[in-house]
Parts: structure tokens; C-alpha cells; sequence
């Protein structure tokens, strides 16, 4: 069960989002943005909000959260190898491959 | 070849507006050849289809090496329904060998290694892809606005937008680029489109169409579904599409069906329900009056109306985008420049690799759906956001469920107006957003909704009328579908400049 009830929010006023949340985001996201694009992103991101904020007036107390739209369990397969080697077919299209590795920046000194 | 008589042009015109019966008639008495049919469509997507933008990649090599195969199984009699007819398929689809690029700069140098499970079907009955059409990046639009490749033009009008985001196959549809298409449908994106230009599109029920290969958007809400002018055609695409798969875990295991089985069925006593909401403010009045008029057509086939009630709907705008980005924003992160897709040129570490690489390769509307989506799923705000959509989702789910209680259908517009311009929305998200106020709930749920051609509005611009079913209903909704069109004409309208 969720240890607290996400309702108990919905009369309080969350803060707009503000240029620091917009800049949070997108490092978690790994996007670049410069500060042009950032001040847009939070006016519009703002309108979209304000849109989205309808949820909170409609009290949703004991609903079971629905995550899908077939109620239905994931199917078990039998752990066997199913799909052929296509190392060298995905490897043809990648940006940069040596040795049947991706290559990427140096990561440790 | 040895061919009965060589095909003159007045056979091939009479191909332009054929249902894929006739062409598959055509097919078989050797009328005509699968390499003539293709050549045909893709000299109109050529000439024609230029002014409309309605594809990302034509090759005809691959098309012409497809359709010679088709010509050798029908003339070793085994052609099934689909043999040798010329298909667009929407550029979300994996196609071994075709550039897939999802209508965005990050996959514009992706050709895919192998197929999609729809484009495998097509294949396996023997249809021929005759291009990859054009489509809003990532699926996110309801304009074709938000494409890297431009956007395309709505055949009725090439002022006005074709809709989004099949908006490519919609309009290749509309103007005969292509007997039939594929799309994708994660919050209208197959009905909104379909309505728009004046074609038939059907989103089936979440899970029957497999979702292998096709690039993710939103995947509790994203299903695969077919354009083409009747509803008989779609039948005949579903029963191609549809099916179990193991690759896509949730796929569901259904024993398969015929869904042209029902086309025939006389409609009497059938119980249309009528939501209230779908007829409330912001409809258009154009739009209301086709949508009666439809109805009005029903009552003449027997049909009888009830209203329902759907009070949870107009709370589907803002579940669907919590939902979608933060699905969106999961999937999306799969494109980080390492394996596939572009890479940025400079960089200084792999952190900035990823940032800039994403930056680069994504446009304005994906990034913005990005942020949406991580904001809703990060630390603090989970559950006053994505949790709570959840719980909204199933409100609106239940809300179906009572209303199909009370009718065995439910009807009403596809879209609240005709085709917007092209700009007219494109700076304001949210008014765009809205545009897809009757489509999204139908996701949500998971339940199977189409739109068909239903009359004119303002500008001359189509209208659709929005058909939803019952969860696994489709072969009712084809019926209902294909009765509408034996008693008017509005799917066999073609566009003025299309139409030789």
C-alpha cells in the first residue's frame, strides 16, 4: 500500500513551475537547454500545467490506481535462447563500433 | 509476364478509387499486374503527392522487388486478400531495410535491420509497401506540425493540417497516394486524422495488434491500427494486423477472427448510446449538425439512441498528459546516441554526449513531453501526479463500462471543429492538446474507437463521426460502420485536384 494518500495534496496549492524545476528536469532527462529554450519551456510548461491541474478537484479516495489497459499478468516463457546472433546487422548502423564494442567518451581516466 | 491484355489507362484509373476486393478481383483475372498497381501509386505519390509532403521515404526498387513477388504468387494461385496491393505504412513502423525514422532528426539516419510485427504481416500476405509516411516526431501531435520532415498538407485543403499525428497516411489515403495505410493511435492519432481527411480509421482494442517494432510512444496506450476509405477495407487490414505475438508481452492471446464476418448484418434494435459530454460546449456547430445528421441514419436502419453519461471524460486531457509524457519520457530515453540514431558531432564527455546528442535530435513538442514526464515522475511528485492520473484512468474506464450496460454502441464526433490551419494552433500546446478532447479517453480505457466520414463543414473540410465499441467489438463496429456507407456517400468523396 502507498504509506500516505496522494489526496491529502490536492488542497494545497503547489507552487508554478519555476526556471530552476525546468533546469532540474532536463539534466535528469539528459537534455541540453540554453536559456532561451528554458524560459519558453517554463511558460508553456506552465499553460500545460495549469491544464493538467484539473485532476486535483476530483477526490479519487480508494480507487485502485490503473496502470494498464487489460487486466491481465505477464506471460513466463521458458528461459531458452529464442533470437539468432544479429550482433554485426545492429552493430552496421551504430555511430561509432570497434571490436563488435559501442564506443563512447572516456568514462574513467 | 504473360498478361491477358496490356492494361490501358482507363483500367488503371478505375484502380484509383478501387476497394481492395476490386483490386484483388483486378489482381486475380490478370486486369492488372501488382507492378502496374504499384508503379501507378507511386507515380501519384511522385507528381501529386509532392504539394502534400505525405511521405518521409519512398523506394521504389524495394516497392517494384515486393510487387514482382506478389505477380509470382498470384500466378502460382496462392494470393490471399492482400496479395500484391500497394500499402503506405506509417513511419513509427520497423521496416527491414527502409529508413525508419519516426519523424525525427534523431532517427533520420536510422534504417531499420528488421521488421515491425505489422509490416511482417503485411508482408507474409503478400502487400507491397509502396513508402513510409509522414507523421508528427515520436507520434507527438495532432497537427503533423511537430515533424522534422515538415509538415504534411490536408488534401481538401493545403492550407489546413491533416491532422496528427498519422497525419501522412491519413492524407495519402485522401488522396488515393494509396489504396490503404497503417497508423498508430495513442490518444487519437489514427480517428483525429481520419476524420480530418475524410477517410475510415479504426484503433482496435489495446492488445490486439502486436506492438513489436513499432516505436514506443506511450505503450499502455499506443495500438497499431488501418486507414482506408470503407469500413470493409479495414476489415480486411484487421484480419492482416491483428493477432497474437509473443514479442510484445502484452499481446493478447485470442483465438483469430474474421472481422468482415458482420459487415452484412441488418442494424435494427441496435442501441447507439449518445454521451451527453460529447455534445456539450465546444463543439462546433458544424460538426454537431453532421454528427446528428449521422445519427438521423441510424435511427432510418433501425437503430435506436440512449443517452450515457461519460462524467469522468473531460478529465482525459489532463490524465493523458500525465500519463503519456511520463510513459514517453521512459521510452525516449533508449535514444542516447550510443547504439543507433544520431549522435551529436561534438562533445566533451559522455554526459555531454547525451545531453547534446538529445538536444540535437529532438524538436521542441518531443522535448517538452520529455519534461512534462520527468517532472511528473520525480521525487515529490509521483504521487499527487502519476498516481493520481492512474486513479482518474480507471474513473474514466469505469465510466464506459456503466454506459455500455445501457447501449451495445457508443457514437459522436471525432473532433470539436474541421481541420484547423497550418500555425493556427502550433504556439499554443495546449489548444492543440484539446483538439483530441473526444479521442483520448477511448485510450485510456482501451477500448476500440473508429471514425468515419460523416459529411462537410466549414471550408469544405471533412467531418468524421467517432464509432467506440465495446472492448473486442470490432467486427460490430465494421458492421455498423459499413451499413452507414451503403446508405451515403461521404467516404467516396475524393478531393478536387485528386481525383484523376
Amino acid at each position: 500500500m502507498i504509506p500516505y494518500c496522494a489526496d491529502n495534496f490536492a488542497s494545497i496549492e503547489r507552487m508554478a513551475i519555476s526556471l530552476v524545476d525546468v533546469k532540474r528536469v532536463a539534466h535528469l532527462a539528459r537534455l541540453e537547454i540554453d536559456p532561451a529554450e528554458a524560459e519558453q519551456a517554463c511558460e508553456r510548461l506552465r499553460g500545460i500545467f495549469g491544464l493538467i491541474e484539473a485532476m486535483q478537484a476530483v477526490p479519487t479516495d480508494g480507487v485502485e490506481p490503473m496502470a494498464h489497459a487489460q487486466e491481465m499478468a505477464l506471460r513466463l516463457r521458458a528461459d531458452q535462447v529464442t533470437e539468432a546472433d544479429g550482433r554485426e546487422l545492429f552493430q552496421a548502423i551504430a555511430p561509432q563500433v570497434e571490436d563488435g564494442l559501442y564506443l563512447v567518451p572516456k568514462v574513467i581516466e | 509476364m504473360a498478361t491477358a491484355a496490356a492494361p490501358g489507362l482507363p483500367t488503371l484509373r478505375q484502380m484509383l478509387n478501387a476497394t481492395l476486393k476490386e483490386l484483388a478481383a483486378q489482381l486475380a483475372a490478370r486486369k492488372v499486374s501488382s507492378v502496374e498497381l504499384a508503379q501507378y501509386f507511386l507515380k501519384r505519390i511522385e507528381t501529386l503527392g509532392s504539394q502534400l509532403n505525405a511521405f518521409i521515404s519512398v523506394d521504389p526498387e524495394r516497392s517494384l522487388a515486393q510487387a514482382r513477388a506478389a505477380d509470382a504468387l498470384i500466378a502460382a494461385g496462392s494470393a490471399q486478400a492482400l496479395t500484391g496491393i500497394p500499402v503506405a505504412h506509417k513511419d513509427i513502423f520497423c521496416a527491414r531495410g527502409w529508413l525508419t525514422t519516426c519523424g525525427s532528426r534523431m532517427l533520420s539516419n536510422f534504417v531499420s535491420p528488421y521488421d515491425a510485427h505489422v509490416i511482417e504481416r503485411y508482408n507474409q500476405a503478400g502487400a507491397v509497401i509502396v513508402g513510409k509516411t509522414n507523421m508528427d516526431e515520436f507520434a507527438m501531435g495532432s497537427s503533423n506540425e511537430t515533424s522534422y520532415y515538415g509538415p504534411v498538407r490536408n488534401p481538401w485543403d493545403t492550407a489546413a493540417v491533416p491532422g496528427g499525428s498519422s497525419g501522412g497516411s491519413a492524407a495519402a489515403v485522401a488522396a488515393r497516394l494509396a489504396p490503404v495505410a497503417t497508423g498508430t493511435d495513442t490518444g487519437g492519432s489514427i480517428r483525429q486524422p481520419a476524420a480530418l481527411c475524410g477517410v475510415s480509421g479504426l484503433k482496435p482494442t489495446y492488445g490486439v495488434v502486436s506492438r513489436y517494432g513499432m516505436i514506443a510512444f506511450a505503450s499502455s496506450l499506443d495500438q497499431a491500427g488501418p486507414f482506408a476509405r470503407t469500413a470493409e477495407d479495414l476489415a480486411l487490414m484487421l484480419n492482416v494486423m491483428a493477432g497474437f505475438d509473443a514479442r510484445d508481452s502484452t499481446s493478447l492471446e485470442r483465438a483469430p477472427e474474421d472481422y468482415s464476418r458482420a459487415l452484412t448484418r441488418p442494424l435494427k434494435g441496435l442501441r447507439v448510446g449518445l454521451p451527453a459530454e460529447f455534445f456539450a460546449e465546444g463543439l462546433a456547430p458544424d460538426v454537431a449538425r453532421a454528427v446528428e445528421a449521422a445519427i438521423a441514419e441510424f435511427k432510418k436502419l433501425g437503430c435506436e439512441t440512449v443517452e450515457v453519461k461519460l462524467p469522468n471524460m473531460r478529465l482525459s486531457v489532463p490524465v493523458y498528459y500525465v500519463l503519456a509524457p511520463a510513459e514517453a519520457s521512459s521510452n525516449l530515453s533508449r535514444f542516447d546516441g550510443v547504439r543507433y540514431g544520431h549522435r551529436a558531432s561534438e562533445y566533451t564527455d559522455l554526459a555531454d554526449m547525451y545531453r547534446k546528442t538529445r538536444a540535437e535530435g529532438f524538436g521542441a513538442e518531443v522535448k517538452r513531453r520529455i519534461l512534462i514526464g520527468t517532472y511528473v515522475l520525480s521525487a515529490g511528485y509521483y504521487d499527487a501526479y502519476y498516481l493520481k492520473a492512474q486513479k482518474l484512468r480507471r474513473l474514466i474506464a469505469q465510466d464506459f463500462v456503466e454506459a455500455f450496460k445501457k447501449c451495445d454502441i457508443i457514437m459522436g464526433p471525432t473532433t470539436p471543429t474541421a481541420a484547423f490551419n497550418l500555425g493556427e494552433k502550433a504556439q499554443d500546446p495546449v489548444q492543440m492538446y484539446l483538439s483530441d478532447i473526444y479521442t483520448i479517453a477511448v485510450n485510456l480505457a482501451g477500448l476500440p474507437g473508429m471514425s468515419i466520414p460523416a459529411g462537410f463543414g466549414a471550408g469544405n473540410r471533412p467531418l468524421g463521426l467517432q464509432v467506440i465499441g465495446n472492448y473486442f467489438c470490432e467486427a460490430q463496429m465494421l458492421n455498423v460502420a459499413h451499413q452507414f456507407q451503403q446508405v451515403t456517400d461521404w467516404h467516396l468523396r475524393t478531393p478536387p485536384g485528386f481525383a484523376q
